[in-house]
């Protein structure tokens, strides 16, 4: 592979006492695209990300970011709010964590946090009442009414995040992470629990989002999703990588399908020769 | 007149009565078990150091019958009024009828308290209760921040009371420095005391974090009573100087504020500007508290309680964030401390013990945590009911620790279980707590 | 070298204390995750109990030491578990769907119903009691006059606690309701799915902690002769810092827990100032949870997210 890689996974080795949850893994994810990272459940998936995105210290391997003007972050050595802050990676979670007593805007408002510090002084600028903090102030909503609106809530943003529908509650919880304007967002299964017609809607805003330069590390089940949208697919299971390549390629491969049918590689490739 | 057929009725509620005798009878025997030795014998240790006993089982028995009858009514009044719950209990209607009254209520009693010196400047023990009310509705409103914005439980909060009031005793003892000086710095100090604990303790867990601070207000109280060279000890500090108004002395002499004025003297004029001086505080600490929570550093505060993980993935400093509420709040309570001890004139280690801190924290439940109307209504119920119990002395904790404890089961989101959010683009509306998490971290 | 000696089995003494009451935090910690607050109050109650007891059963008449002993022991253990019971039941039980705060309250109001329901029942005063068991061995006497001596009360002290210990831990391990303390300290849910009585297990929780505690409150009385209704207080933090130092959820934490704690306490009254020996503790509480928050013997956790 070549290309312009934002992320570079190297080596990457997480244990948990004597559970090795990801063994030697290495994969790239390019710039502007979409990269999915499939697997089995209990492939090491999340450790991943929980590693890239700083809640894991990894046990061994490197990550590397790289951002568009050239500058290069080692995500290994930043630990949990700065990888969002200064590396700016941002993610969301499995099961969602939103702030569910707080409205959708606030949600978003939460999300700015360090530009509003900065454009509140520290808070003593703000607590005076500055006009260039109500400027800035301004401008956050502004810009977590743009994001409310694409993902279709502006009706809903002062009602509390935790009365929302599940899936509302899932795109919400990506515009808050994209209202930290990063340049890699990481989703933990962002189809988990919606409909047919909220998966596509799903699709089409991270198409959106890719559309407008920011890349994409998805971990996904849901294949038709994966499928539709990915530009690169890395297969893990028991913790190593075990295939990866367009989405065509992956939905091929034998070892892909052994791996999901829990059969061993003799057997799947039987199979399915005996099926086509 | 036909009689609405008394026998069904009697009849369904017959297997109710033997229920509620057969309930209440094993709350009587439990009862008997318990306090028997505890109530039935009362020891003592006699005149010549030996330890002597009698019994006391009239007492004993009329515990007992009080338990038995109390455990029939608790459940006669349960099954009038169905399963406990707070929507039982305060309706969606009348709540949403609070709420508009809720808008009205915080001015009136705003303007109430601006008149109270007047209203009532004859009597002084309602401007003394007044005076008490409102230092606790200003620490209720400081440790507000901390458990109610922040989610940090705090159980030493009155560690930084007391950093507050020896500060500015012994600054103005030993210095002479005035009061005007020494309340700024009283602050200061407790909100560098408050980042010193916070520092390495704020990435505890909540309730190791409650037992830390803890100790850490036990440690403050026990160096106040073992350090006597600085503190006095157990004795304390006294002929604490009384604050001037604005460095004009409120005494009798010819350059004291009433001869300055033309008016006769009177004690009641420092009574009077010493109400006025803690409404001022604590009308700062609410002001203050309002702003920062429309503030990125306030909202961080408030999503720390909901959810720690999501905040740090958000990319949220979450060990300076706790810090800064931290201190915040104790600042606030150096505040009052440096008030508490001007007005008292004299400190001592008892005024700062556990119990103070958990009456704060108990303001704060019950006010609902977060609200601050909420706060300054249950500091106004809380000393106001303490008041009441002022014969009693000796019971007095007995009824605070069961109101604590009937408090948590009946109203555990306190009195105004609301949050009113800080942006809104439409129209706030209120959300109900039931919806907010509160600290995992 | 003596007086270190001296100092050593005082500490110990005192840190069995200290690990009996531990115990009670740890396994309440360990089923429904909350400090108990109040318990430091019902190894108090334990005491006075103990010497309410002792003291009806010298008036009537009886003098064999080991029978007096023997029949404090088992109504101070069973009246204390009472108390347990109806704490639990009273203050806690309620909450258990609460939010997470509100059962810590609650049991900050119920330590103070405790301590001042005792303060009004028994008065404020420190009650003494003359020394039950008397008499002990000389285990070396120094050159300077220095003797080391080991008391009748501290062997019982620390003969009681071992077997306690042991009946305790067989229950734990060996029983049915061990089995089903267990299986709620992983999963609530799952255990009653499977047929665990999780009300009648936690209660038994609460039950044998003031046991006990109540042991414990008899050997503070035998040791130090005395029972105030404050002393629940100390007591109880300093045995929390113990369960916390031992690894919170861990039984042979508590105790081991209780010993160091005991320890250094009492060597920190011998070497430095007596004065400082709670701010001592305290700062060790604070130093462990800093530096240490899994205890010596706790199992790590791993954060979920």
């Amino acid at each position: 592979m070549s290309g312009d890689h934002i992320l570079s996974v190297d080596h990457l080795t997480m244990r948990f006492g004597g559970v090795v949850a990801v063994n030697d893994l290495s994969f790239e994810a390019e710039r502007r695209k979409i990269t999915a990272l499939i697997g089995p459940n209990g492939a090491g998936k999340t450790t991943v990300f929980n590693c890239i995105t700083g809640f894991y210290k990894p046990t061994s391997g490197a990550m590397r970011l790289t951002h568009d003007d050239g500058r290069n972050i080692q995500l290994e050595r930043l630990n949990d709010f700065r990888i969002s802050k200064q590396a700016k990676v941002a993610r969301t979670f499995q099961n969602i964590r939103l702030f569910p007593g707080m409205t959708a805007l606030e949600n978003l408002m939460v999300a700015q946090h360090n530009t509003l510090m900065r454009a509140s002084g520290l808070t003593f600028l703000g607590l005076i009442g500055a006009p260039s903090w109500r400027v800035a102030e301004k401008r956050a909503i502004d810009q977590a009414t743009r994001w409310l609106e694409r993902i279709g809530l502006l009706a809903r943003a002062d009602d509390a995040a935790g009365n929302l529908p599940y899936g509302d509650q899932r795109r919400l919880e990506i515009a808050r992470a994209m209202c930290t304007e990063p340049a890699l967002l990481c989703l933990d299964e962002p189809a988990a629990g919606l409909n047919t017609r909220e998966s596509a809607a799903l699709s089409e805003l991270l198409l959106s989002i890719r559309a407008e330069g920011t890349s994409i590390l998805l971990i996904e089940h849901d294949m038709s999703v994966v499928m539709e949208i990915s530009d690169h697919i890395v297969v893990m299971d028991y913790g190593v990588r075990i295939a990866e390549g367009a989405p065509q390629d992956i939905r091929d491969d034998p070892k892909v399908i052994a791996a999901y049918l829990g059969a061993d590689e003799q057997e799947a490739i039987a199979v399915m020769e005996s099926g086509t | 007149m036909t009689a609405p057929a008394p026998g069904p009725v009697q009849a369904s509620r017959l297997p109710g009565v033997a229920f509620i005798f057969k309930k209440a009878l094993i709350s009587a025997l439990v009862a008997l078990v318990l306090f028997s030795l505890m109530i039935g014998i009362r020891t003592e240790a006699g005149p010549t150091g030996q330890l002597i006993y009698w019994t006391r089982f009239g007492d004993l028995a009329a515990m007992v019958a009080t338990v038995f009858g109390g455990s029939i009514v608790v459940e006669l009044l349960r099954q009038w009024w169905g399963p406990v719950g707070t929507v039982r209990i305060v309706p969606p209607s009348v709540q949403s009828t609070l709420a508009v009254a809720r808008r009205a209520i915080a001015p009136i009693l705003l303007i109430f308290t601006f008149l109270v010196p007047v209203i009532f400047y004859d009597q002084r023990y309602i401007l003394d209760l007044g005076i008490l009310v409102l230092t606790y509705v200003m620490l209720g409103w400081g440790l507000n921040v901390v458990v109610g914005l922040a989610g940090l439980l705090d159980l030493g909060y009155v560690a930084f009371y007391a950093v507050g009031a020896y500060s500015y005793a012994l600054l103005s003892t030993n210095f002479g420095l005035s009061f005007w000086v020494c309340l700024p710095l009283a602050g200061i100090l407790a909100a560098f005391w408050g980042v010193l604990l916070g520092f390495p303790v704020l990435r505890l867990r909540g309730d190791y974090l409650a037992i830390v601070t803890l100790a850490f207000g036990e440690i403050i109280r026990l160096v106040i009573i073992n350090w006597q060279s600085l503190t006095g000890g157990p004795n304390g500090v006294s002929g604490i100087p009384r604050p001037s108004f604005f460095g004009i002395p409120l005494t009798p002499g010819d350059d004291g504020l009433a001869a300055k004025l033309g008016i006769e003297f009177s004690t009641t004029h420092r009574i009077v500007f010493l109400f006025y001086l803690i409404l001022a505080l604590a009308l700062l600490t609410n002001w203050v508290t309002i702003r920062l929570r429309r503030l990125p550093i306030g909202r961080a505060w408030e999503a720390l309680r909901e959810d720690e993980v999501a905040c740090r993935a958000l990319g949220i400093n979450t060990t300076t964030t706790k810090l800064t509420a931290f201190a915040t709040g104790a600042m606030f309570g150096g505040f009052a401390g440096a008030f508490f001890a001007t007005r008292q004139g004299f400190i001592s280690p008892e005024s700062f013990t556990f119990q103070e801190s958990a009456l704060v924290l108990a303001i704060v439940v019950l006010g609902g945590m977060g609200s601050q109307l909420g706060v300054a209504l249950a500091a106004l119920t809380m000393i106001g009911g303490f008041e009441l119990f002022r014969g009693f002395d000796q019971y007095r904790m007995l009824v605070f620790g069961l109101a604590m404890v009937l408090l948590m089961i009946w109203r555990p989101r306190g009195l105004i279980g609301h949050r009113a959010p800080t942006v809104f683009l439409r129209h706030s509306q209120a959300i109900s707590s039931e919806l907010a998490r509160e600290g995992r971290g | 070298m003596d007086y270190f000696a001296q100092q050593l089995i005082n500490g110990i003494v005192l840190g069995s204390i200290y690990g009996l009451i531990a115990i009670g935090y740890t396994m309440v910690y360990g089923i429904v995750g909350m400090i108990n607050f109040a318990h430091g109050d019902i190894f108090m109650i334990g005491g006075f109990i103990a010497l309410i007891s002792f003291l009806i059963l010298v008036s009537i008449g009886l003098t064999v030491v080991p029978v007096i002993l023997l029949i404090v022991l088992l109504v101070s253990m069973a009246i204390t578990a009472l108390y347990g019971w109806t704490v639990e039941r009273i203050a806690y039980r309620p909450l258990r769907h609460s939010f997470r705060l509100a059962p810590m309250l609650s049991a900050i109001g119920m330590s103070f119903v405790l301590t001042n329901y005792s303060q009004i029942a028994q008065g404020a005063r420190v009650k003494p009691v003359p020394p039950i068991i008397t008499g002990g061995y000389t285990l070396h006497e120094g050159s300077e006059g220095f003797v080391v001596r080991l008391s009748n009360v501290q062997i019982i002290v620390v003969i009681t606690t071992v077997v306690l210990l042991a009946i305790f831990t067989w229950l734990v391990s060996r029983t049915r309701l061990g089995r089903d303390m267990r299986a709620c300290e992983q999963d609530q849910t799952m255990a009653a799915l499977l047929g665990v009585d999780v009300d009648r297990t936690i209660s038994m929780t609460f039950v044998i902690g003031a046991a006990l505690a109540a042991v414990a409150g008899m050997m503070y009385l035998l040791y130090y002769g005395l029972v105030d209704f404050f002393m629940g207080f100390v007591a109880g933090i300093k045995a929390f810092t113990a369960a916390v130092l031992g690894g919170i959820g861990s039984l042979p934490g508590a105790m081991l827990g209780g010993l160091l704690i005991g320890l250094i306490e009492t060597l920190w009254s011998a070497y430095f100032s007596v004065e400082y020996k709670d701010v001592a503790a305290f700062s060790i509480l604070i130093v462990v949870l800093i530096f240490l928050p899994t205890g010596l013997l706790g199992r790590p956790e791993v954060e979920k997210v």
